[in-house]
């Protein structure tokens, strides 16, 4: 019931909070969030540390913004599921290659898979190599409501980042994350029990794979942008932060995560440390993982332990 | 009149980079018997339970299972033909409760865990024979606790139902009864005798009283080879078996016949119930 409460407050905020923030700093926290809620369903969930994730959500941006841009009277939503099923066939095929190796050698297929890619992408005619695919219009979602106001377009990315959560917490409280939970716990255990638990590790990388791509989709349209920073490792290098620094393994961790790291930089890049943005992330990085290693999450936890 | 063989291991050979863990090993385990190997520490028992369940592959070798060739199979597979394991250190999955790891067992053979948009609730129907299971370990009244939080002992009990969950053809016990206490231990041997009676089981173990009171057939096992083979009477007579176990000489007393490495708590229960 408790839960149930907080999850009502966090909506009722979220609905409330265009009125005193941004909305594109909203857009940017929540497709953030959701990219990084995607990585934590294969890091947490099934401890596969992927080093490739840009790929997923650099993918639904190209894809989703070179449709809006070339393919007249395209609707945003079709332009989405567009991108979104790009994502998750390159997640099947890259699953493939990966889910049967472990631990460092997965990092390592999941970051020579994903730098592929980013070459691939960066000489693709299509994407528009260094300037990126610009100017993407955000067209009239199911041909009715035009989200070229960035109100209605909060409101639209809200219920986006509403839904891939809902399908994240629902896979893990399903028959199928019960058995990715007892993968995680004992693997050999599990295929003991008779799981065939590549067929497993594959589908949690795909479903990840697919949350990720709705996150780039959905932020091309937030930016009207697509661009190679996107398939860039350092973005799949910033979502590991992310989901380390809220709390891996935990629901709201990533969420956290991301609302940080999406403030921090923002504020950063304001000011006169614009230029040491990579090293202050990095320090950030280092602080988290040498003195909170359950993140964020963690910490409040234990906060809330010790004084209630 | 040919015996009817479940199991059978033609020459199974595992090198270890020039060590050789299993030297030409021929197992025949029959159905509805229990079977115990036994052997001193670092035998090559445990690897051969990895071989059988091609958790190892073997070097060198043939399995068959119901007279099907199993060699080339994977372990899941095997798993899923009828198969199943129990690991010599305590195999749980920790941060599930008792109850669910029992349930992960009994939902395998459903064919919904791949659905990722249902509701965990719906694995809510095994929840009464979970509790039967958690009821014949004596671990029911533990079903909401986490597995990591149990004694060990009881670990290895929740281990033991978690296998029988799937209801195999052939249980692999690899030490069922290591690491428990007395009580604990009289509690899984009489679980073991009953699951026994419809089941075949080969099982590792190294408390000989245990394995007196339950085994059908017993094979010693030496450095990787089959030292001998037979019931514990004419096992327990063999003075290579004693020698192999204790390093003594041959002319002591059978009974006396006891693993080195055990505790004295575990020699005592066996001489108190021999
Ligand atoms: N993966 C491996 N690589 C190299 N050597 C191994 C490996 N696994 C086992 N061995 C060796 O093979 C031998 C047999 O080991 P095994 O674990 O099968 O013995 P065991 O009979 O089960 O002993 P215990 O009673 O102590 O459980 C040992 O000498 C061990 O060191
Ligand atoms: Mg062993």
């Amino acid at each position: 019931m408790n839960n149930k409460k907080l999850n009502l407050i966090l909506l009722g905020l979220a609905l409330v909070a265009p009125l005193v923030l941004y909305p594109v700093f909203l857009m940017k926290v929540l497709c953030f969030a959701l990219f990084a809620c995607a990585f934590n369903l294969l890091l947490g969930f099934s401890g596969l540390l992927s080093f490739g994730h840009a790929v997923f959500l650099g993918s639904g941006s190209y894809i989703t913004g070179y449709l809006m841009l070339s393919v007249e009277g395209l609707t945003p939503e079709v332009a989405i599921l567009a991108g979104v099923a790009v994502s998750a066939a390159i997640g099947f095929v890259y699953g493939k290659l990966a889910v049967k190796r472990e631990g460092i050698y997965f990092a390592m297929v999941t970051l020579a898979l994903a730098q592929l890619a980013f070459f691939f992408y960066l000489q693709a005619p299509f994407t528009g190599g260094e300037d990126g695919i610009q100017g993407i219009p955000r067209g009239k979602l199911f041909g009715v409501i035009d989200l070229s106001d960035n109100l209605v377009m909060y409101y639209f990315v809200l219920a986006v980042f509403i839904g891939g959560f809902a399908l994240i917490y629902r896979t893990i409280h399903s028959p199928f994350g019960q058995v990715m939970k007892a993968i995680r716990e004992n693997e050999p255990r599990a295929i003991s029990l008779g799981y065939k638990v590549n067929q497993y590790k594959l589908l949690c990388f795909v479903i990840s794979a697919t949350l990720a791509g709705l996150a780039g989709s959905t932020k091309a349209l937030v930016f009207q942008l697509a661009s190679l920073t996107d398939v860039h490792w350092f973005m799949s290098g910033e979502v590991v932060l992310m989901t380390l620094l809220g709390g891996m393994g935990t629901i709201w961790g990533p969420v956290l995560g991301a609302g940080t790291i999406v403030t921090l930089q923002n504020a950063l890049a304001a000011g006169p440390l614009g230029n040491y943005i990579h090293v202050i992330m990095g320090v950030v990085f280092v602080i988290c993982v040498l003195a909170f290693r359950n993140g964020l999450v963690g910490e409040l936890q234990k906060l809330v332990k010790r004084n209630f | 009149m040919s015996r009817d063989i479940i199991l059978e291991s033609r020459n199974l050979v595992k090198e270890f980079k020039g060590f050789t863990a299993v030297d030409d090993v021929n197992l025949q385990v029959e159905r509805g018997t229990i079977h115990a190997l036994i052997g001193p520490n670092g035998a090559g028992k445990t690897t051969v339970f990895n071989l059988l369940t091609k958790f190892l592959t073997p070097t060198r070798g043939q399995l068959l299972f119901n007279g099907q060739d199993i060699t080339k199979k994977s372990s899941d597979a095997i798993a899923r033909m009828g198969i199943v394991r129990s690991f010599q250190i305590s195999a749980v999955f920790a941060h599930l409760t008792v109850l669910e790891n029992v349930r992960v067992a009994l939902q395998r053979k459903r064919n919904d865990s791949l659905f990722f948009w249902r509701s965990e609730k719906c694995l809510d129907e095994l929840n009464d024979r979970a509790v039967e299971l958690l009821e014949s370990v004596g671990l029911a009244p533990f079903a909401n606790a986490r597995a990591v939080d149990l004694p060990y002992g009881r670990k290895r009990s929740l281990e033991i139902a978690t296998t029988l969950a799937l209801d195999p053809e052939l249980l692999l016990l690899d030490e069922p009864t290591q690491g428990m206490g007395h009580e604990d231990v009289g509690v899984v041997a009489e679980l073991i005798k009953k699951v026994g009676q419809d089941r075949t089981i080969l099982m590792v173990e190294h408390n000989l009283n245990v394995v007196a009171d339950l085994s059908d057939r017993i094979t010693v096992l030496q450095r990787g080879a089959v030292l001998t083979e037979g019931d514990y009477a004419e096992v327990s007579a063999d003075p290579r078996v004693r020698e192999a176990y204790m390093g003594v000489e041959a002319d002591e007393q059978p009974t006396k016949l006891h693993a080195v490495d055990k505790t004295d708590t575990d020699s005592d229960t066996m001489e108190a119930s021999a």
